[in-house]
């Protein structure tokens, strides 16, 4: 089949040189629907961007597109045919998964930190706007100035009208409350004003955002206070304490003028350092990577996480090939019986969601009515999750018993493609099992598996299932002011120091800073590694 | 081979051409729809209240269900992006962190201040403003078993004595874990007088951690009696709790609300938590409402549903039946008091103190309950001395 299909290609190319219209075969026609679909798709998404401002993300679009159209309808690009999919994948969700999170770990993005200078703005002056105490509310009309010619004027026009001591009052943003002759009102609702047009509830819900952000001021003296209303039938008198000055990018207090000004830190600040809750997200440099790493806080704890996350990752990597080794060498062995059912149960714990086997264990080794100590020790106290070392054993225990099956699989099958007569050169030579095990089966078997080690040892170093369901990286380590446990691993550390575990205040910069340095870590160790790996091939 | 190739990426793409076709909607009349998250407890009675909305004003509501869990996280982060709902359901307890990241405004309660229970109202009140209309107040009380006793333990002391004589497996049972749980133990801490914040005049809270001192050693040192004698215990989760209870093996257990669905098959009365110190043990009051996000594009379509229909007296009675615990509207309240076991909690309820939803209460609670648990367990060497660190800790993070 490949190789018709090759023949009918060149043909097609060297047809191609002398009658053009030959060229277009099936093949192109298909060729051109996929590819009009996919540009469809791409200018979908690079609108889409556009609309919500993602430049970056249009910027990557538009060079994928440019490059899927070049590589599919040019004839230089063959290789590039077969690569560009897979090569689109990587760029979408490895490298700009990376830079997204590299981009945020040099912010202050985090509770707090949330939007942008301006929101944090318009929210504080929200926010600090407080009903007058004691005040009326007033049924109100929505009203809108009626042009000279009858048309509508602008949009900023919108306003109140009200009724105060059987007065008719209306005002705008720019013209405060004034008293017009001629209005009616329905006992307190207005109903028509002169040279206004009274809008309709419709009307008024088609404009509602300006409505809720419309306050219209008392009187001159901003003291007065202004009205506003939230469901629109209904206003009440504010008062500001807070006023954003857009020119200056500062907020000033209305009874003390207290002057708040930006700082680099994302927040407004008065001279005497107080600073209102409401910040914005601006770049910090390294901060956050000082503050995971140095910080007296987070820097004990870190070197004390990091240091068993290694632990853990390796002892969990040896045990369960340990394990998994030898019983595919047991279960090789042509005097046992039964072993296919043997093989089936040994693979059983791999065939278990493994968070769940995680929670039964955490469930089984409770200390007072765990299965273990209960049934098991014959209704022994041990504390197996709330000992700092007996936890730790615990996790790696269940961890081998969770990760075994994979090993013994790969075991099974790289055991198949030893040559027996090496075991039995070996054998003739005088070596005993151990002997042999360890000079013929073990380096041969690391040939094929030990890439295998490597991606497992990378696995566990995030194995955050494990850890988050068997004890939540308790016990608590004591005297510690970070909220971190014996059994942290990073990752489980990243996620309780950022405040995603808790309700705690959350610092996602932080946290993308700490995911940075794990992700180098492990790609450091698994360059290392894979190294190493060759040239245990090269060996052979 | 090279055909398969193209065939696969045009797959790849149609899915995400399906996954865009969503946004490509989204360029429609904002303005003119709702949506609001819940979580399941919620979610009938609030489509309910919704359906009426639809069909006085024709605004369609979508109604999202989420985990109660994520909301919070989720609100957060999505709102600043427009993504986030109009509306959702949310505790007091958020109140702070959701004002400090600037994705809720505040809502003019109106004439729902005489209509609301005033713990309610108090309890979405920070800075002055009021956040969100509530519909529930929830809070523990003492769970008597009417068949196994008929005693109404005054103290702690009495609780634990009969407990004993009845020879039952657990004399009173009161929720922890290992790593505590502070919420099921304050009422305890309230009875030493080691209340968790400094209060301002006005009842506000304000960023001091108070349950340090005298009173914080005297309550650490009987946490340290109980952990000893296992009447405390930190193995004793919810799930046991909650199964020790409904199998009659103690007579007495403190919680909320939420566990009468799980014990209907007993007869029960719900009464004042027995007091281990000298003054009463009075309960966290909590509160559920909906708070409206600071970027809806539909402000007063929010503002109206929040306020007349998720308000309404049918609304918080159809939330209390689905949800079983007390409405913050007071008509709706009277209701539900007609369940002699929904009164005991209210009447409870009524002498207890807001939660806070300062944003302080979330560095409290990282650290609070650990300390519990370490001296339930017998971890620590001195209790006065762990619970003095412990504060000083907190303290120290809440200055921070």
């Amino acid at each position: 089949m490949t190789e018709r299909s090759q023949t009918t290609e060149g043909t097609a190319v060297r047809q191609t040189a002398g009658t053009p219209h030959a060229s277009y075969g099936r093949g192109f026609w298909v060729k051109l629907v996929i590819m009009a679909i996919i540009n469809a798709v791409g200018v979908m998404i690079i609108f889409s961007a556009a609309q919500a401002q993602s430049w970056g993300i249009l910027a990557g679009m538009a060079g994928l597109l440019i490059a899927a159209d070049w590589v599919y309808f040019s004839k230089r690009a063959l290789p590039l045919k077969y690569i560009l999919p897979g090569f689109a994948f990587l760029l979408v969700y490895q490298v700009f998964v990376v830079l997204y999170t590299a981009g945020i770990a040099f912010t202050n993005y985090g509770t707090g930190h949330i939007g942008s200078q301006q929101d944090a703005a318009d929210q504080l002056v929200a926010q600090n706007e407080q009903r007058v105490e004691g005040s009326e509310s007033y049924p109100v009309a929505v009203v809108l100035p009626e042009g000279e010619d009858g048309g509508l004027l602008g949009e900023e026009e919108l306003g109140f009208a009200v009724v105060e001591d059987s007065q008719v009052l209306v005002g705008t943003a720019e013209q405060p409350l004034r008293p017009v002759e001629g209005a009616e009102a329905d006992a307190d609702q207005v109903t028509s004003v002169p040279g206004y047009q009274v809008l309709d509830r419709e009307e008024v819900l088609d404009r509602q955002t300006e409505v809720a952000e419309l306050r219209v001021p008392f009187g001159e003296d901003e003291a007065e206070g202004a009205l506003l209303t939230q469901d629109g039938r209904t206003a009440h008198v504010y008062e500001q304490t807070l006023v954003y000055d857009e020119e200056a990018e500062t907020l000033t207090h209305v009874e003390d003028g207290t002057v708040y000004s930006p700082t680099e830190e994302g927040l407004f600040a008065a001279e005497d350092g107080t600073e209102l809750a409401v910040g914005w997200r601006v770049f910090v440099g390294f901060d956050n990577f000082v503050t995971g790493i140095a910080d007296t806080q987070t820097a004990g704890p870190f070197f004390e996480v990091l240091a068993w996350t290694f632990v853990f990752a390796l002892a969990s990597v040896v045990l369960t090939y340990l394990v998994g080794m030898f019983l595919a060498i047991a279960f090789q062995h042509e005097r046992l019986r039964g072993r296919r059912i043997y093989r089936v149960l040994v693979i059983l714990p791999y065939a278990f969601p493994g968070f769940l086997s995680a929670l039964l264990f955490a469930g089984m080794l409770n200390e007072r009515f765990g299965f273990v100590n209960e049934v098991l020790l014959g209704g022994a106290s041990i504390p197996w999750l709330t000992d700092p070392w007996l936890a730790k054993l615990s996790i790696i225990l269940v961890n081998t018993w969770l990760g075994f099956p994979y090993m013994f699989l790969v075991c099974m099958g790289a055991l198949q493609a030893i040559p027996k007569d090496s075991l039995e050169a070996a054998s003739i030579d005088g070596a005993g099992p151990l002997r042999r095990w360890w000079s013929v089966t073990l380096p041969m078997l690391m040939v094929p598996t030990a890439p295998l080690l490597i991606a497992t040892f990378a696995f566990n170093f995030n194995n955050f299932n494990l850890v988050y369901m068997l004890t939540g990286g308790g016990p608590r380590m004591e005297g510690v002011e970070a909220p971190v446990g014996h059994t942290d691993i990073l990752i489980t550390m990243v996620f309780k120091i950022s405040g995603l575990a808790s309700g705690q205040a959350t610092d996602y910069g932080l946290a993308a800073a700490m995911s940075l340095v794990i992700f180098l870590i492990v790609t450091v160790i698994a360059v290392i590694s894979f190294r190493r790996t060759r040239s245990l091939e090269e060996i052979h | 081979m090279h055909r398969g190739i193209v065939a696969v990426s045009a797959a790849a793409a149609l899915l995400a051409l399906s996954g865009c076709a969503g946004d490509g909607v989204a360029l429609d009349d904002q303005s003119r729809s709702l949506t609001i998250w819940v979580d399941d407890d919620r979610q009938e009675p609030v489509a309910r209240a919704v359906e009426q909305f639809t069909e006085d004003t024709g605004v369609e509501v979508e109604i999202v269900l989420r985990n109660y869990e994520e909301i919070r996280n989720d609100f957060i982060s999505q709102v600043p992006t427009g993504e986030g709902p109009d509306i959702t359901v949310g505790a007091n307890d958020w109140l702070g962190e959701l004002a400090v990241n600037g994705v809720i405004s505040p809502i003019e309660p109106g004439e729902l201040t005489e209509e609301m229970e005033p713990v309610s109202l108090e309890a979405f009140t920070y800075e002055g403003q009021t956040w969100a209309v509530p519909y529930a107040i929830e809070n523990l009380a003492l769970i008597r078993n009417t068949a196994m006793t008929d005693v109404t333990p005054e103290t702690w002391d009495e609780a634990v004595e009969v407990g004993e004589e009845l020879d039952a497996d657990y004399p009173i049972l009161l929720q922890m874990d290992t790593e505590g749980d502070p919420y099921m133990m304050y009422p305890m801490q309230t009875s030493f007088g080691a209340e968790v914040f400094e209060q301002a005049e006005d009842g506000s809270y304000e960023p001091e951690i108070a349950m340090g001192g005298e009173p914080g050693a005297e309550f650490a040192q009987w946490l340290d009696v109980q952990g000893q004698a296992r009447v405390l215990d930190t193995t004793v989760t919810f799930d046991i709790a909650r199964e020790a209870f409904a199998n009659e093996e103690s007579p007495y257990l403190i919680s909320g609300p939420w566990i009468l669905p799980e014990v209907e098959h007993l007869d029960v009365a719900v009464e004042p938590i027995p007091r281990p110190g000298d003054q009463e043990a009075v309960p966290f009051v909590g509160a559920q409402g909906f708070y409206i996000s600071s970027q809806t594009e539909s402000p007063l379509l929010a503002a109206e549903l929040v306020t007349d229909y998720l308000a309404s007296h049918d609304a918080q009675v159809a939330l209390f039946e689905a949800g079983g615990r007390t409405p913050a509207l007071q008509s709706a309240a009277e209701v539900a008091a007609e369940d002699p076991r929904m009164d005991g909690f209210a009447q409870v309820g009524a002498e207890g103190l807001p939660m806070p939803g300062i944003p302080e209460m979330a560095i409290v609670f990282d650290y609070w309950g650990v300390a519990h648990a370490q001296i339930v367990d017998g971890r620590s060497q001195d209790p006065a001395v762990t619970w003095e660190q412990t504060m000083d800790t907190i303290q120290a993070q809440v200055d921070d």
